[in-house]
């Protein structure tokens, strides 16, 4: 299939598509929505979500574009294909928005989220911790006697299983970016 | 050329340089520079409403009866959160309009000043888009912009919000044509294929029908105009959904009539029936479908709409057509007239022998009485009585709305205004003044009932500054009658706070304002009154006592396919089971 590229206005549904589009399996699809950088934007697309209902799974937002004044706003949602289809459109629509892709129909993509961890222990449990941040490619970015903040980036699931390891390991804090994704190739 | 001039001035500069000829509005401590400028020139008429929501469904009825976009000034604070209702009005029924709001000056923004109210942050969900301008340099490009997201692709309101301080500061004007092209360009030519697949549908069609909706009226008059040439052409039945009333007109022979919940029952047997259903701009509202599941089951459907979100959204299609409604059917015409102008007579025959049957059932019949007014006889005299006259005709919310739509004919577009999708009661009264003032020599009717009335009566004043010979026709049954037809069939004749009680003497109220008061309380006298209705050159009220207790039917009951429709003979009782109760 073609990149589904969500152009504003133009439809990529064809009076052939084959998908059933009545499906009731909730899918997860990365959208990767580039927006005007102005005020209110990010609240119209949260608004958008909360106002209709669709989920939220991650959402990140930053400038990419200085002089466009344009920012790209990552989403991981989830719902049945017409409900995605719908947030594409809803997307879409919305002024400001310049284009919609569905990373996850457009073929491979590439996702990284960045997480921060403070991991305080001392003596068994502070080698483990430094010991499987290695595993992990972790990088310790401050260090006292007592603890460590690592900082990790990979696929939200290789983050997900470094937390879960770190926990008994005197986890006490993290922050997470939420996703940032690219298609791959060009 | 670049011009240096007032945040103000630049708003009337602009207003001017986009053709606009009358705003509605209400003025305000934060709208104090923009009122000045008004004063100062006289290209544009400012009407004066008597409420900030009158003036959003006044310019409602100026949009809707004359296709250009409405336009509203209000003030900061209670000023603009009155607009809400007006805004989401619009924004539900596709009405372009352009509401100015005043704000508190850009410093003070945030600190819970004196009418600060956060209108971008209030409005955003119930407007096409906003905007909050913190530089006079950038004011003049955004009113612009605005006019074209406003009339551009599905039509829809926006505001401009516009602090004090703006409006006093010197900027650089921009005038329209230096605007820089936006990103937001939607698009309007179909695709061809999936055109093709429609004529390929039109040809082999057994029993096809179209389903028109408001879309084609916002198209424009030529969508109008080529709907029809294809209906005659095909022959194919139509039926319109509330919005889309006048774009077929209601003397054509292939019209079926209104679809939907109080709907015909040849319109709806034949969506339930046909096997290929051309939505042309119209949305699958649920008045529309009833249960979706059983939303016409055989049928392949075929939906233009220049909204991509609106394709697919609750009815699955499988002819989805982006773009305008005239620019799509004008290609649909011209590819379905080079294959040779086919379509499945032989089969379409049988098809109208079926319709032919449905219609034999008179599902509008009504039993009329020599003693009380029937509300359906009501309007038909009116119908009667006003038919072919250069006439608009507004409605409030309620049974009389319902009634309104299936007695009245509409033989062309943009003559019919009503509150569709939000069913806004206090539509009506202030939207037949904006197409008064649209149309000052046309004769303007609200077809109203007593409790919508009241919601927005205040716009009477309005009506009498103006001299707006608006004719309001209230059909008064003393009840909030559409809620208590629902308590009567739904909640077991438990008449909740359906009852309007303490009433106002209506013909008095008239008289009060400066209009003219008429009551009519016997079938023998309802003539006359319509007749010295349409004779006074001024604001009246028809104050017409009907029946108390009638039912609005057909009725396709919440949570029924469109054939368990119930008809005005049918037994009532239990025929909307507690599954349906839930549904509005
Ligand atoms: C602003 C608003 N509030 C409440 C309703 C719910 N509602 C729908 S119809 C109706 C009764 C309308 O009564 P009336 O205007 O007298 O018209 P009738 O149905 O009697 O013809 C009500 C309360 C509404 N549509 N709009």
């Amino acid at each position: 299939m073609s990149a589904l590229v969500l152009k504003k206005g133009a439809s990529r549904r064809s009076a052939y598509d084959l998908k059933n589009p009545l499906s009731d399996t909730i899918e997860t699809h990365t959208l990767a929505v580039l927006v005007d950088n102005e005020a209110g934007v990010l609240a119209r697309v949260i608004g958008l979500f909360s106002g209709r209902g669709y989920n939220i799974e991650s959402l990140t937002v930053a400038e990419v574009d200085h002089l466009g004044h344009l920012s790209r706003i990552t989403i991981v949602t989830t719902g049945t294909p017409q409900v995605i289809e719908q947030i594409k459109a809803q997307l879409a629509r919305i002024v400001p928005v310049h284009d919609v892709h569905d990373l996850t129909v457009e073929g491979a993509s590439v996702e990284r989220e960045l997480a921060m961890l403070k991991v305080a222990g001392t003596g068994e449990k502070r080698v483990e911790a430094m010991r499987l941040a290695g595993i992990f490619r972790a990088a310790v970015v401050d260090t006292t006697l007592e603890s460590f903040v690592f900082e990790i980036t990979g696929t939200p699931e290789k983050i997900d299983a470094f937390v879960d390891l770190m926990r008994p390991l005197g986890l006490s804090e993290i922050a997470r970016t939420g996703v940032a994704a690219m298609s791959r190739g060009t | 050329m670049t011009r240096q001039m007032s945040g103000a001035q630049m708003v009337v500069q602009a207003l001017k340089d986009q053709g606009v000829d009358t705003v509605f509005g209400y003025p305000g401590g934060a709208m104090l520079p923009i009122y000045d400028e008004i004063f100062r020139q006289s290209d544009i008429r400012h009407i004066l409403v008597r409420h900030e929501q009158g003036a959003t469904h006044a310019a409602e009825g100026y949009a809707r009866s004359t296709g250009k976009p409405g336009v509203v000034l209000v003030t900061s604070g209670p000023g603009a959160t009155n607009a809400v209702t007006g805004l989401t009005d619009a924004l539900m029924d596709s009405i372009p309009l352009i509401v100015l709001s005043g704000q508190v000056p850009t410093f003070m923004i945030g600190t819970d000043a004196f009418q600060e109210a956060d209108t971008v942050g209030i409005t955003r969900p119930c407007t096409k888009h906003n905007w909050l301008i913190k530089d006079t340099d950038k004011l003049a490009e955004t009113i612009h912009f605005a006019f074209h997201v406003a009339t551009s692709g599905r039509p829809g309101p926006v505001l401009i919000d516009i602090p004090k301080d703006v409006q006093f500061a010197t900027g650089r004007y921009t005038p329209p044509k230096k605007v820089p092209r936006s990103h937001y360009q939607p698009q309007v030519k179909g695709d061809i294929d999936a055109i093709t697949a429609l004529v390929a549908a039109i040809e082999k069609a057994k029993k096809p029908v179209f389903y028109t909706g408001g879309g084609v009226i916002n198209s424009g008059h030529g969508a109008s105009q080529l709907l029809r040439e294809l209906v005659a052409g095909t022959d194919f039945p139509i039926t319109s959904t509330l919005m889309g009333l006048g774009a077929y007109p209601a003397s054509g022979k292939n019209w079926l009539g209104m679809l939907g919940m109080h709907g015909t029952y040849e319109a709806n047997l034949a969506m339930h029936d046909c096997d290929l259903m051309i939505n042309v701009g119209a949305r699958f509202d649920d008045r529309i479908t009833g249960r979706l599941e059983d939303f016409s089951p055989k049928s392949k459907k075929a939906h233009i709409d220049i909204d991509a979100s609106s394709i697919n959204k609750v009815v699955h299609v499988e002819i989805p057509i982006l773009g305008d409604v005239a620019h799509v059917l004008e290609d649909v015409l011209k590819i379905w007239k080079s294959r040779g102008r086919k379509t499945n007579t032989e089969a379409l025959r049988g098809w109208w022998q079926q319709i032919d049957k449905w219609r034999a059932v008179n599902c509008l019949g009504f039993h009329n009485s020599d003693s009380v007014i029937k509300p359906q006889h009501a309007i038909q005299r009116l119908e009667a009585l006003t038919r072919g006259m250069d006439r608009y005709v507004t409605t409030e919310v309620g049974q009389h709305q319902m009634w309104a739509a299936q007695f009245m004919g509409f033989e062309d577009p943009n003559r019919w205004m009503t509150s569709g999708g939000l069913g806004t009661m206090g539509y009506g009264l202030p939207a037949s003044i904006g197409v008064q003032v649209a149309h000052p020599q046309s004769l303007v009717i609200n077809v109203a009932g007593d409790a919508s009335f009241l919601m927005n009566m205040q716009e009477l004043g309005t009506a009498a500054q103006y001299d707006l010979p608006v004719k309001q026709f209230i059909m008064n049954n003393e009840r909030l009658g559409m809620v208590r037809q629902w308590q009567q069939l739904l909640h077991g004749e438990r008449y909740s706070h359906s009852w309007s009680e303490a009433l106002p003497d209506f013909v008095k109220l008239a008289d009060a304002f400066g209009g003219k008061g008429i009551l009519c309380e016997h079938p023998d006298d309802l003539d006359d009154a319509i007749n010295a209705m349409l004779a006074h050159d001024g604001p009246v009220i028809l104050d017409c006592r009907v029946e108390k207790h009638e039912n609005c039917f057909p009725m396709i009951p919440s949570g029924k396919p469109h054939n368990e429709m119930l008809l005005g003979d049918a037994t009532t009782e239990g025929a909307i089971d507690t599954g349906g109760a839930v549904l509005v």
